[in-house]
C-alpha cells in the first residue's frame, strides 16, 4: 500500500510537471496566446484581427516596476505614441503595426526571458533593450535569431557588437570625446574634476573616452571620483576634492538626478564651479524641488529638449501629457525614434509583414547604412556599419530657466 | 541490491523525479512543443535548482541561516566566466572548457565558503545570518570595483578605473568593473545544467546519509550533546557551509555562461537573491531536499508564466507567494490538507502516518 501512494505521487507531480509545460507550451505557430492578447488590446491600438501576418509586430523591452521603471516605461510610452500615430496615418507600406512590450527588470537574465516572450508572440523587430547591460545579453540572442534589433537608448558600444544591432542614441565613446574637444577648443577650463557612476555603463563609458581624448586638450583633469548606485546621495566628498584639487569645471557624464544633487551640495558649500555634462543631464529642469537657478549656466550636449520650439517636439510633448501626465524625457523621444527609423528601414526595403523573422532582418540591415531620418533627437541621422548613429549633439547652456541652443 | 534499493528510495525518488521531467523536456524540446521563452528559462530553472539545494544543506541540515548564498554564486560566476573568456578559442573543444570552467567555479566558490566560514560559524542564529549576509555584499562590491584587462605585456589588474589599466590600444578589457564581463562564451545547456542537478543531488543526498552528515545533523539538533560525544563541532559545520557554498559556485558558474553580459547588480548577487533562494528552501521545507527543488522550479516560472498580466505582474507574484506559503506551512492548512487526503481512497493511510 505504500509503495502505492508512492507510486501515485511520483505519476501525480510527474502530471503536474507536464501540465505545466502544455501551459506554456507551443504559441508561436498559432495566433498570439490569449494571455498576450488582451494585453495588446489594452496597448497597442492595431485592429484585433490579426491572426494571420498581415500587421509588423514591434516588441519593446525596458524596466517598467523597480529602480530604473522611469526610463523603461519612457521607453515604452514614446514607442507606443509612435506607434499609434503610425497607424493612424495608414501604417507601414500599407500594413499596421502591432506593439507589445515587456518588462526586463533591469536584470540581464530577466531581459532574455523577456525576448523570448516577445519572440512567442511573434515579435518581427525589436526596440530595445532599454539599458545598456541588457542590451547586450539580448543581442547575443537576437543575433542567433537574426532579428532586427534597434536599441532606443543602450549607449555602451557593446550593444551594437553584433550587426543585427543598432543604436538611436549616441553611443557613450563619441559623447565623451566630443565632450572633451568642445572644452578644449572652446578654452572653458584648464583644471576640469570629473565625477561619475562607476556602476553605469553609460557613466562610465563617456568618463573613459573623456580621459583618454583629454589627453590631447590643453585642460588637465585634476580629480576624477566614483559614485555607485548604491552611495548616489551625499555627493560632498567627491566636491570637495575637486574644490581642493583647484579645478575650475566639473564634468558630470551622469544622469540629471544625480546632478541635481549635485548642484544643490556644491552651492551649499560655497563652491562656485562650472557645470558640464552630457545627454543625461536633459531633464534636470524638470525635477521636484530643484532650485533652478542653481542650474543657471550649466552647459550640456544633448539631443533632445522637451521644451524645443519645433513642431514635432511640441507635438510629441504634448502628446505625451496628455496621455501619460508627464513631460517626455530623452529615453521616451528615442524610443518614439526608433519607430520612425523601423518604418523608414522597412518602407525603405519594401519589406511586407509575410517575411520571415530573419529576410527581415536583411533587409533592413542592408538599408540602414542608406537611410537618412529626421527625428526628435537628431535632424538627418545616419547610421555606419557598425550600427552607430550618427547625428549632430547640440551644446545647450541654460539660461533664465530654459535650456538655449548654444550657438 | 534489494537492500541497497530500499535503503536509498528516498533518494532514488528524487533522481528519478528530476531525470523523468528532463526526459518529458527533452523530448518536447526535440519536437519543437515548447516555448522560446520555456526553452530560455531551461537553464536559469537547473541554477536555481543547484542554488535551492544547496543552500537547503545550511539552513535545514547545519540549521544555520545563511543570507550570502547568492556572494557565492557571484564568486563562481565571475571566477568561471573570466577563466572561459581567457581561454576562449586557447582550450578546444568547447565542452572540455566549460568542464574547467565549472571544476574553477566550484573550487573557488568552496575556498571563500571555507575562508568566509572560519570566522563566521563562530556565530549563531541571527548573527550568524547578518554577518553572511555582510560577507555577500562585500563580494558584490568587490566585483562592481574590480578591472581586469589583457594586452600583449599580459594580464592588467586595477580596482580604480578601466582608464588607470594602462592597456594598450589593442588590449582588451576582460573585467570592466560594475559592467561585468561581456562575452562570455554561452556554454550552458540543458543537458550540462541536468547532470550538474543530478551530481549535486547525489553529492547532497549521500553526504546527508554519511557520517559526516549525521555529525553535522547531530550539531544541529544539540551543540552539547554533540560536543560531548567528541564531534568536532568547527570541523563539521566548516565542511557542510563550504560544500554548500561550492555547489551555488556551480550554479553561478550555469549562470554566467548562458549569459552574454554578467553584471553584479543587487538583482542577481545582492541581498535581493540571497533571500530569494531562502524563499525557494523555506517554501519547499527546511530539510527537504525534493521540497528545494520542486519550489525553485515552481518559483522560477511563476513571474515568467504571468507575463500576460502586464504591470500587475509583480504584485500578484507576490500575493501568489504569500498564499503558498500560507498553504503550505500554516498549521491549519495543514489540518485541511490532512482532512482531504485522508477522504480519498489512497490517501487514508499516508495521512495516518503524517498525523504520527
Amino acid at each position: 500500500m505504500k509503495k502505492l501512494t508512492k507510486l501515485t505521487s511520483v505519476v501525480l507531480s510527474a502530471m503536474l510537471a507536464v501540465s505545466m509545460l502544455a501551459g506554456c507550451g507551443d504559441t508561436a505557430s498559432t495566433s498570439a496566446p490569449a494571455a498576450n492578447s488582451t494585453d495588446n488590446s489594452a496597448e497597442a491600438s492595431a485592429p484585433a484581427a490579426s491572426g494571420d501576418a498581415k500587421t509588423f509586430k514591434i516588441g519593446a523591452i525596458g524596466p517598467f516596476t523597480g529602480d530604473a521603471a522611469i526610463y523603461g516605461l519612457a521607453v515604452k510610452n514614446g514607442a507606443d505614441i509612435a506607434v499609434k500615430e503610425i497607424n493612424l496615418a495608414g501604417g507601414i507600406n500599407g500594413y499596421q503595426i502591432e506593439y507589445n512590450s515587456q518588462d526586463d527588470e533591469l536584470d540581464n537574465e530577466k531581459s532574455v526571458n523577456a525576448y523570448n516572450a516577445l519572440k512567442d508572440w511573434g515579435m518581427q523587430v525589436l526596440v530595445g533593450s532599454t539599458t545598456s547591460g541588457c542590451s547586450i545579453a539580448v543581442s547575443a540572442e537576437s543575433s542567433a535569431d537574426n532579428m532586427f534589433q534597434l536599441t532606443p537608448s543602450g549607449s555602451a558600444a557593446d550593444c551594437i557588437a553584433t550587426d543585427n544591432a543598432f543604436q538611436v542614441c549616441f553611443n557613450d565613446p563619441n559623447q565623451g570625446v566630443a565632450s572633451a574637444q568642445y572644452i578644449g577648443t572652446t578654452g572653458l577650463a584648464t583644471k576640469v574634476a570629473v565625477i561619475y557612476n562607476s556602476q553605469d555603463p553609460y557613466s562610465s563609458g563617456i568618463y573613459a573616452k573623456f580621459a583618454k581624448e583629454a589627453e590631447n586638450q590643453p585642460f588637465e583633469i585634476v580629480s576624477a571620483e566614483a559614485f555607485t548606485s548604491d552611495s548616489k546621495t551625499d555627493f560632498s566628498v567627491q566636491l570637495q576634492k575637486a574644490n581642493d584639487k583647484g579645478a575650475e569645471l566639473v564634468f558630470l557624464p551622469i544622469y540629471y538626478q544625480e546632478a541635481s544633487l549635485i548642484l544643490t551640495q556644491a552651492s551649499s558649500a560655497g563652491y562656485s564651479f562650472k557645470f558640464f555634462g552630457c545627454d543625461g543631464l536633459d531633464g534636470i529642469l524638470g525635477v521636484d524641488n530643484f532650485n533652478k537657478d542653481l542650474a543657471e549656466g550649466v552647459m550640456l550636449l544633448t539631443p533632445f529638449a522637451a521644451d524645443a520650439t519645433d513642431e514635432r517636439t511640441q507635438a510629441f510633448v504634448k502628446n505625451y501629457q496628455s496621455n501619460y501626465g508627464e513631460i517626455p524625457n530623452q529615453f521616451a523621444a528615442d524610443a518614439y525614434d526608433a519607430v520612425y527609423i523601423i518604418k523608414a528601414a522597412i518602407e525603405a526595403a519594401g519589406a511586407t509583414p509575410d517575411m520571415s523573422v530573419s529576410d527581415l532582418c536583411d533587409a533592413m540591415k542592408a538599408q540602414m547604412s542608406q537611410i537618412s531620418v529626421d527625428g526628435l533627437t537628431g535632424l538627418s541621422m545616419t547610421w555606419d556599419a557598425q550600427g552607430a548613429v550618427n547625428k549632430a549633439p547640440k551644446a545647450m547652456e541654460i539660461k533664465n530657466g530654459e535650456y538655449s541652443l548654444i550657438q | 541490491m534489494k537492500n541497497y534499493f530500499s535503503k536509498n528510495k528516498d533518494t532514488l525518488i528524487t533522481l528519478g523525479i528530476v531525470a523523468f521531467a528532463y526526459v518529458i523536456i527533452e523530448i518536447m524540446v526535440k519536437q519543437g512543443a515548447i516555448s522560446s521563452l520555456f526553452k530560455g528559462l531551461l537553464v536559469p530553472l537547473c541554477a536555481y535548482v543547484i542554488l535551492a539545494v544547496s543552500l537547503n544543506l545550511t539552513v535545514g541540515i547545519l540549521g544555520e541561516l545563511s543570507l550570502g548564498h547568492a556572494g557565492f554564486m557571484c564568486i563562481g560566476a565571475f571566477t568561471s566566466a573570466f577563466f572561459s573568456k581567457l581561454t576562449v578559442g586557447v582550450i578546444n573543444p568547447d565542452w572540455l572548457r566549460f568542464v574547467f570552467a565549472i571544476l574553477i567555479g566550484f573550487v573557488f566558490a568552496g575556498l571563500f565558503g571555507f575562508l568566509i566560514g572560519m570566522p563566521v560559524l563562530r556565530l549563531k542564529g541571527d548573527y550568524l545570518a547578518i554577518v553572511t549576509l555582510a560577507f555577500g555584499e562585500i563580494i558584490k562590491n568587490l566585483m562592481n570595483v574590480l578591472y581586469v584587462g589583457r594586452d600583449s605585456k599580459g594580464l592588467h589588474v586595477s580596482i580604480k578605473d578601466a582608464v588607470s589599466l594602462g592597456l594598450e590600444d589593442d588590449g582588451q578589457i576582460l573585467i570592466n568593473g560594475a559592467q561585468g564581463i561581456t562575452g562570455t562564451p554561452k556554454d550552458s545547456t540543458f543537458t550540462a545544467g541536468f547532470i550538474l542537478i543530478m551530481i549535486s543531488l547525489i553529492i547532497i543526498l549521500n553526504f546527508i546519509k554519511s557520517r559526516e552528515g549525521r555529525a553535522v545533523m547531530a550539531i544541529r539538533d544539540n551543540v552539547i550533546a554533540a560536543e560531548s560525544v567528541g564531534i568536532n563541532v568547527t570541523r563539521y559545520k566548516l565542511l557542510a557551509f563550504s560544500l554548500s557554498a561550492a555547489l551555488a559556485g556551480v550554479a553561478g558558474v550555469l549562470y554566467s555562461h548562458n549569459l552574454n553580459s554578467l553584471m553584479a547588480t543587487t538583482k542577481n548577487f545582492g541581498y535581493n537573491m540571497s533571500i530569494m533562494i531562502l524563499v525557494f528552501v523555506v517554501l519547499g521545507g527546511i530539510g527537504s531536499i525534493r521540497g528545494s527543488v520542486i519550489s525553485a522550479v515552481i518559483l522560477t516560472l511563476l513571474p515568467e508564466l504571468l507575463r500576460g498580466l502586464s504591470t500587475y505582474r509583480m504584485l500578484i507574484y507576490a500575493i501568489v507567494l504569500i498564499a503558498m506559503m500560507l498553504f503550505n506551512w500554516a498549521p491549519s492548512a495543514r489540518a485541511f490538507r490532512a482532512r482531504i487526503i485522508a477522504k480519498l481512497p489512497f490517501g487514508a493511510k499516508k495521512a495516518l502516518n503524517e498525523e504520527v
